[in-house]
């Protein structure tokens, strides 16, 4: 399998010693929005991952350890919020997109 | 052949729905994408269950291509237009096998469902029904598929693109982000693989950069056009996206798709790996 898995369907999460997981939800005006696209972008801009947050908004990214950015299209334009994921930790990120 | 022979736009997608010579087609390795909605009339095609073998990992022969398009209801004079999930990965995919098997008009959808669904088009939950046909593929033409040995042999001698993300092809990590890591395989590259993502030739909303920029994103990564070419990435998949760009929009001739990629070349025993890190 190399496609984005589907978020509403994914195992429990369990991070090993080697993962470095980057989690959370995307929200707006409080609500969980899903099938937003969220990019996993690396220190220089380059693409890395891509999902669709389900429908309770979450999406998770099995990252290396540094600094992300999180870009989240949605229908009228995008976000960018910036993580940082640790090795052996599972990081949460909210993804908050404007009303 | 020209852009416009192998990649529409959604404006020309949404013109053409009910035109009986062209059938759309979605292709997700995630099939409920399609169950909760897909483009009016689109079939679907499951990248794992129905163009993969069941048990070897191939893909399907010809004659059991020209089956699943008979029962599709896809005939030989159809325009078929591909779309899917993941910025049109495995529609590429199916798109080189749709060429591998001599389908005579293929097309992607620029931006693929992702696009469609940023700009708020329609999608709809009837399943068409199409009345079977009789499909008849053509042999494979191995001019653009490539096998390990062949893959081998290439080292400093052909370019090697390696599509996936830095990371991966440095060896930091063995599978796309998105994925747990967990892989028996080395991780690294192919020597002399040169590495352009696959998602430096896409625009964020999944669409294909224009000509000249394709162009300079290989010329300036060292990319040959004169030398022939063989592009890899996990399974396949991500490098058909590559192999579309570069046989199909750039016009380069000699370009195969190594379908068994690092899945396979980073399982074989004694072939020489690059790592980075």
């Amino acid at each position: 399998m190399c496609g984005a898995p589907d978020q509403d369907t994914l195992p429990a999460l369990e991070v090993s010693t080697k993962e470095a997981v980057v989690h959370g939800f995307v929200t707006r005006a409080g609500s969980p929005l899903g099938g937003a696209y969220v990019r996993l972008l690396g220190s220089t801009g380059d693409f890395t991952a891509e999902v669709q947050s389900s429908a309770t908004g979450y999406f998770r990214f099995y990252a290396a350890e540094g600094d992300w950015t999180l870009r989240t299209l949605y229908r009228g334009g995008s976000v960018d919020t910036s993580v940082t994921a640790v090795q052996g930790q599972a990081v949460e990120a909210t993804v908050v997109v404007p009303d | 052949m020209s852009r416009a022979d192998v990649l529409v736009d959604a404006d020309w997608a949404e013109a053409h729905l009910d035109d009986p010579k062209i059938v759309f087609v979605e292709v997700d390795e995630d099939v409920s994408a399609y169950d909760g909605g897909h483009i009016k009339g689109a079939v679907r095609l499951d990248w794992t269950t129905e163009l993969q073998q069941p048990e070897a990992r191939d893909v399907i022969d010809a004659a059991d291509f020209g089956a699943l398009l008979s029962r599709k209801g896809i005939s030989n004079d159809d325009t078929v237009v591909l779309y899917g999930g993941n910025n049109n990965w495995f529609a590429a995919y199916a798109y080189w096998q749709f060429k591998l098997y001599g389908h005579a008009d293929v097309r992607l959808l620029d931006g693929g469902r992702k696009k469609w669904e940023l700009d708020g088009r329609e999608l709809v939950k009837d399943v068409p029904e199409r009345p079977a046909t009789t499909y008849t593929a053509q042999d494979a033409d191995l001019s653009i598929r490539a096998f390990r040995d062949e893959v081998v042999a290439s080292i400093g001698a052909k370019n090697l693109v390696d599509v996936r993300s830095p990371d991966e092809f440095s060896g930091k990590i063995k599978a796309p982000a998105h994925l747990p890591q967990e892989q028996s395989q080395r991780a690294g590259h192919i020597p002399t693989a040169i590495n352009i993502p696959w998602s430096k030739a896409a625009a964020d909303d999944g669409t294909f950069r224009g000509d000249d920029e394709l162009a300079k994103l290989y010329a300036d990564q060292g990319f040959d056009g004169s030398t022939p070419t063989i592009a890899y990435c996990r399974i396949g998949e991500r490098s058909s996206h590559t192999w579309f760009v570069l046989r199909e929009l750039l016009g380069h001739t000699d370009v195969k798709n190594y379908d068994g990629s690092w899945a396979e070349y980073g399982s074989l025993v004694g072939v020489p790996i690059k790592k980075d890190v």
